[in-house]
């Protein structure tokens, strides 16, 4: 009690564990080049500390803050104080790059580029680290995430309708084909939730058969395991012989868009990876139901379908979620792939990009695949616990 | 009434029942004892059918139970079971309800029935209604399990070992509840239990059973004096006989007029609790009040001891 009492008096002289981490991070992040100037687009870049990518008096404040929240991160400070400071921090970062964007590029100049370096991506992963730490130990309401996950996405259309970043090169990338991005956005999401939508739909009830038929269930999981195992650039890749076959011997079948290469393989790829996390998941979940309320409601006359509804699946649910979150994560990931079997997708601009070794246009692929796939767990998971029942405990 | 008819389980080649047959008077309550592996619990479940018999009939009111779909059996038959069962997602009342709503009875009726169990088991309906039963403490639990198994008014309740998982002092009001709550509704029991003690304290008829075989079915007192065979004799406790003997009876059955010193004893207390007191105190004869606390009389040691030799 009493040493409690004297490290809550003297909060300043403690050290945080994961802040020295981070501390450490962000200063060796500080002297590795901030930005990096290039030509044009494919030459080799020359790397910009932050005193040479921004106005003199840009760069003060910007090392300024940076100090201070270094210091912040090193000492144990009140956590809502942290999740400022890093969400502070991040702001100020992306600010920062788009002006360097600016100051860089000569004027009236549409060849050269600027993009983030090294010292960039590491200062934002380490105060992302902080936040991220901040708000697991603030321990906030499933709402609450939300909201800051709200808060956020504002604060980027914000930065992206204002112009501040339009002189980074990934924007450059992004202006020389605006349509083709949004076309391939769509198409992305359409993969990723499509192949998820059919994976709940045939999974859950397959997962419940599972539960049911123990003979059934050891070799459904062994194949889907299997599946898993597969390398993805393989599976897309072993679809394309069968597809085609189909595409050219079922009628109406390259009618409804069934062919070997595109979209049609990406789906079942993704479908196929999709089903083993819907079907554990369930499995686990309705093994998960207490025995005793089992029997109970078996007991007092519900029928099998009765039982299945109102008791084993609401208590089976949270866990059931968990696998639709884990699967919806990986498939916007993975859906990067369905554009090597022209599928689409942001993959597209990733391919692209390493064809032209243009990492500017790897990256108009890549970021808004790790933001998707982010919010996707952000929003999944304050679902999860939202459904979760109060009081139901359960050993995972 | 139940008619239990050579009724037999084989898994394989294990007998697990083995041609049992019984019959529980309406308004009795049947208690069925014996170790684990007895063969008891299956007995009990295959009553309300959650066991498929091998062989064998069981009959409830002269119906033989496969006469209809097993689900709509149970509806009719309330079953209350070890560690209560309760849906942790569900209220207390969405708990209660769950009978009357499977059987489609209209909300009002539910919600009054829902308040009524409540109050019943001394559980007070606004503060409960609404609670989690994660929120309740293990005691109240059962009850609330216990209700729930009512709550359709069946004229049957079957019990799987309702009290193994209560202290001792719990379970001792948990068990004196049962009775009463039996009396008011005349509700028949058929209730498993592994403990003798609690056998005899609730049981009008037990039955002991051993490795698939029913040993004896008889009153409690029959039992204690008779027991058919070494394994119900060794059940029974042979150092326990006297003791189990008196708490069959009431101190009211011995009362006799006439003064006695000291703390007076209750009417209802059993013969085995007057005899401790008479032990202990050091007293031949102890003062005996009823409910209102008046004296009505006195009960001698020498009369209790002598209701606890064998009977002839």
């Amino acid at each position: 009690m009493s040493s409690i009492a004297i490290t809550d008096r003297h909060p300043t002289f403690a050290i945080d564990k994961l802040g020295v981490l981070i501390a450490v991070l962000a200063a060796v992040a500080s002297f590795l080049p901030f930005a990096a100037f290039r030509a044009n687009r494919i030459v080799l870049g020359e790397a910009k500390g932050i005193f040479a990518a921004l106005p003199e008096w840009e760069a003060a404040v910007l090392a300024v803050v940076l100090a201070a929240g270094i210091g912040i991160a090193l000492f144990r400070t009140p956590t809502v104080w942290r999740l400022a400071t890093s969400l502070i921090v991040l702001a100020l970062l992306f600010i920062a790059i788009g002006h360097a964007g600016t100051f860089l590029t000569p004027p009236g100049d549409r060849i050269a580029r600027v993009s983030p370096g090294a010292g960039f991506w590491l200062l934002i992963f380490a105060f992302a680290l902080l936040a991220a730490d901040a708000i697991a130990r603030l321990k906030l309401k499933p709402w609450t995430r939300l909201g800051v996950l709200g808060v956020v996405a504002v604060f980027f259309a914000v930065l992206l309708g204002s112009g501040t970043l339009n002189d980074l090169s990934i924007l450059r990338e992004y202006f020389n084909r605006g349509e083709t991005f949004w076309r391939e956005a769509q198409t992305h999401l359409a993969l990723a939730l499509g192949s998820l939508a059919a994976a709940t739909v045939v999974g859950i009830p397959l997962g419940v058969l599972c539960h049911r038929n123990s003979r059934l269930r050891v070799p459904v999981l062994n194949v889907l395991n299997a599946v898993q195992t597969i390398p993805s650039i393989a599976l897309f890749g072993l679809l394309i012989a069968p597809l085609a076959w189909v595409a050219a011997n079922v009628p109406g079948a390259s009618a409804v868009g069934i062919s070997g290469i595109g979209a049609a393989p990406a789906m079942v790829a993704l479908f196929a990876y999709s089903l083993l996390p819907v079907v554990a998941n369930t499995v686990v979940g309705l093994e998960g139901v207490p025995y005793a309320a089992d029997d109970a409601a078996k007991g007092m006359g519900m029928t099998d379908w009765q039982r299945l509804v109102t008791v084993q699946f609401p208590l089976a649910f949270p866990v059931i979620l968990t696998g639709i979150r884990i699967v919806l994560v990986q498939n916007i990931g993975l859906a990067t792939i369905a554009a090597l079997i022209g599928g689409g997708g942001f993959g597209v601009f990733v391919f692209q990009g390493v064809g032209q070794t243009a990492m500017d246009l790897v990256l108009l692929g890549a970021v808004p695949t790790v933001a998707l796939a982010f919010a996707a767990a952000v929003v999944l998971d304050a679902i999860v616990e939202m459904v979760s029942p109060r009081g139901v405990e359960r050993e995972d | 009434m139940i008619e239990i008819d050579a009724l037999t389980k084989d898994y394989l080649e294990l007998t697990v029942v083995d041609h049992v047959s019984l019959t529980v008077a309406d308004g009795e309550i049947a208690v069925i004892v014996g170790t684990s592996g007895s063969g008891k619990t299956t007995l009990l479940r295959m009553i309300n059918r959650l066991i498929e018999p091998t062989s064998g009939t069981v009959k409830i009111d002269g119906q033989d139970t496969r006469a209809v779909p097993a689900f709509e059996l149970r509806r009719r038959i309330g079953y209350a079971i070890q560690g209560h069962g309760l849906f942790p997602h569900r209220t207390v009342g969405q708990n209660i309800a769950t009978v009357p709503t499977l059987l489609g009875w209209d909300k009002q009726k539910i919600a009054a029935r829902v308040d009524e169990l409540l109050s019943l088991f001394q559980l007070e309906p606004a503060e409960f209604r609404d609670r989690l039963p994660s929120e309740l403490s293990g005691g109240q639990q059962q009850r609330v399990g216990v209700a729930r198994a009512l709550a359709a008014e069946p004229r049957l309740l079957l019990m799987d070992e309702p009290f193994g998982a209560l202290d001792p002092i719990i379970r001792a009001k948990a068990q004196s509840d049962l009775l009463a709550i039996q009396k008011r509704f005349g509700t028949t029991i058929v209730l498993v239990t592994h403990d003798m003690e609690e056998a005899i304290h609730l049981g009008s008829r037990i039955a002991v059973m051993d490795k698939g075989k029913l040993l004896q079915y008889a009153p409690p007192a029959e039992i204690i004096a008779r027991p058919a065979t070494p394994f119900v004799a060794e059940l029974i406790g042979t150092g326990e006989r006297p003791f189990r003997l008196l708490s069959l009876g009431k101190v009211r059955d011995l009362v006799e007029p006439g003064p006695a010193q000291g703390e007076p004893i209750s009417a209802d207390a059993s013969l085995r609790d007057a005899y401790a007191e008479c032990l202990w105190s050091g007293r031949e004869v102890l003062p005996v009040i009823d409910a209102d606390g008046k004296i009505i009389g006195r009960i001698r040691r020498d009369d209790i001891a002598r209701r606890a030799e064998r009977p002839q």
